[in-house]
């Protein structure tokens, strides 16, 4: 069970399947918080950007005056993990963005928006997690990361399909982000793995 | 099986999961209809998570009457071209090719839609045989577990569409809402009478009885006109809102739709809603249900 000395991981609840990552949390026994407001912001160790619609995410931290908050503890190192459009967030370049679109960066990748194409084009696949073994892969609208820099570690890849090789797991230090959505099954492990991050925050 | 390894297994496409789990991330949000491209990029500029291609807006349709049918293609397209949003487009009640047309055009979500004028007045579409996921309305638990047995992969309440009027959209979401908790206070015994009288498969009202939630995402539509609508609705537990006429049918559309994407967010917060709801301009007329005809409801079409 939780106590009170484990760290409390934040999930950004501006828009999207912010409920579903909250549920996996819960599931490890991890405390959890909701963000909203930059308030939320200052009693959280850690970050988790959901699934949604990166536009309106981008848009809404605007307005709600966190933008500048999130991205400032992420570049002061705030362990954060970021699921589909949680991983354009994340990103310091994104291709086949929205006219001025922003992200709150931190991981030197590329990602391109709906890369792999519209709805009808979405898939599950078993995807091979450096470290964690097979998982069910649920790519919905997802992107993927076009390139990385250097100390970038890719974690998982296209096993199949004509998008086959293509990056669609990361990390650098305290920063994951997937292309595809683990908080979609019950398969807990990728959130074992971030808790287990934000417990070795600062040695990484 | 390593990071760099290949599989024999091919993606597969169009699952239930993956067509749930986009509803999953429309969630929070607001879905706007536009009939231009123009119209599009000022709802994508607002915030919207997702735009509705259509025609004519439900008020326009309303006014000029006669049958009302699925978008021409080169207005969905250019839809498409024009944001970076997913794109949901209406097909008629039961037209199975209309919707196969708009799969074709790579739209990202079907909105098999009373709006419209319905083209079977017994079968809906079956929704399994497409990869396109499909959202369809619905004014009780009974209809929403109908069409999700038949592949709705969302659900929105039906409200009223194209009357700026919130009342359908009340009473459709409180029916919902209080059918499935009444589900939850069941015995195993009466589930099965509960379906029978909720004319839904027993599978589904089991599953609801033991979740205390649909099986998918429930949004709320028909009627909402203003932020504060569209608070009231989050709080009554729709999961996310569409917005049809009530934005480009008002005064100031692009200050209007912003308006109602952050009191979509931030539904419990009264302060910022006073503060977004200021100096909006007007807003659509709207009709009072009284004075609404039975045959000019759209919420009766479907079953």
């Amino acid at each position: 069970m939780a106590t009170t000395a484990d760290p409390v991981i934040g999930v950004l609840a501006l828009q999207g399947d912010f409920r579903e990552h909250v549920a996996a949390l819960k599931a490890i026994g991890a405390r959890s918080a909701l963000v909203r407001r930059p308030d939320d912001l200052q009693s959280v160790d850690a970050l988790i950007v959901p699934g949604g619609e990166s536009t309106t995410m981008w848009k809404l931290a605007t307005t709600a005056e966190m933008f500048e908050p999130v991205r400032k503890r992420i570049a002061d190192g705030m362990p954060a993990f970021g699921t589909c459009a949680g991983m354009i967030m994340l990103a310091d370049r994104i291709t086949d963005a929205a006219a001025g679109q922003q992200t709150f960066g931190g991981l030197p990748i590329t990602v391109r928006r709906n890369a792999f194409g519209r709805q009808t084009e979405s898939f599950e696949e078993p995807i091979a997690f450096d470290g964690i073994g097979e998982l069910a892969g649920v790519f919905i609208r997802a992107p993927w990361v076009e390139s990385v820099e250097d100390g970038v570690e890719v974690l998982a890849r296209v096993t199949s399909g004509p998008a086959i090789g293509r990056i669609v797991a990361v990390r650098q230090g305290n920063l994951l982000a997937t292309s595809f959505h683990p908080e979609l099954t019950a398969d807990r492990r990728i959130h074992e793995f971030f808790v287990a991050m934000v417990h070795d925050r600062g040695s990484a | 099986m390593s990071v760099n390894e290949t599989s024999s297994q091919a993606p597969e496409l169009g699952t239930a999961r993956v067509k749930r789990g986009m509803a999953e991330m429309l969630k929070g949000g607001v879905i706007m209809d536009v009939v231009t491209p123009d119209q599009a990029r000022i709802a994508e500029d607002a915030g919207a998570v997702a735009v509705m291609a259509l025609e004519r807006v439900p008020a326009d349709i309303r006014k000029d009457g006669g049958v009302a049918r699925m978008s021409d293609p080169d207005m969905v397209d250019g839809i498409i071209e024009a944001v970076s949003i997913p794109v949901m487009a209406k097909a008629r009640i039961g037209h199975f090719v209309e919707a196969q047309v708009l799969q074709a055009l790579g739209v990202d979500y079907i909105d098999e839609s009373e709006v419209l004028t319905p083209a079977d007045e017994t079968h809906h579409i079956d929704k399994w045989e497409f990869t396109v996921p499909f959202v369809c309305g619905a004014t009780n638990l009974g209809e929403a577990l109908r069409r999700i047995a038949e592949g709705a992969a969302m659900i929105r309440s039906k409200g009223e569409a194209g009357t700026g009027n919130v009342v359908e959209a009340t009473r459709h979401m409180r029916q919902l809402r209080a059918d499935i908790k009444r589900l939850t206070t069941l015995d195993s015994s009466e589930l099965f009478l509960a379906a029978k009288n909720h004319q839904a498969p027993y599978e589904l009202v089991k599953e609801v009885a033991g979740t205390g939630k649909l099986p998918v995402v429930l949004f709320t539509a028909g009627g909402i006109a203003t932020p504060a609508d569209a608070a009231m609705m989050m709080q009554l537990g729709a999961e996310g809102v569409f917005v049809g006429s009530g934005i480009f049918k008002s005064g100031d559309p692009e200050k209007r739709a912003k308006a109602i994407v952050e009191a979509t967010t931030h539904y419990d917060d009264a302060d910022l809603i006073a503060k977004v709801s200021r100096n909006l301009g007007e807003a659509i007329v709207g009709i009072n249900l009284d004075t609404l005809p039975a045959e000019q409801r759209y919420a009766s079409r479907g079953w």
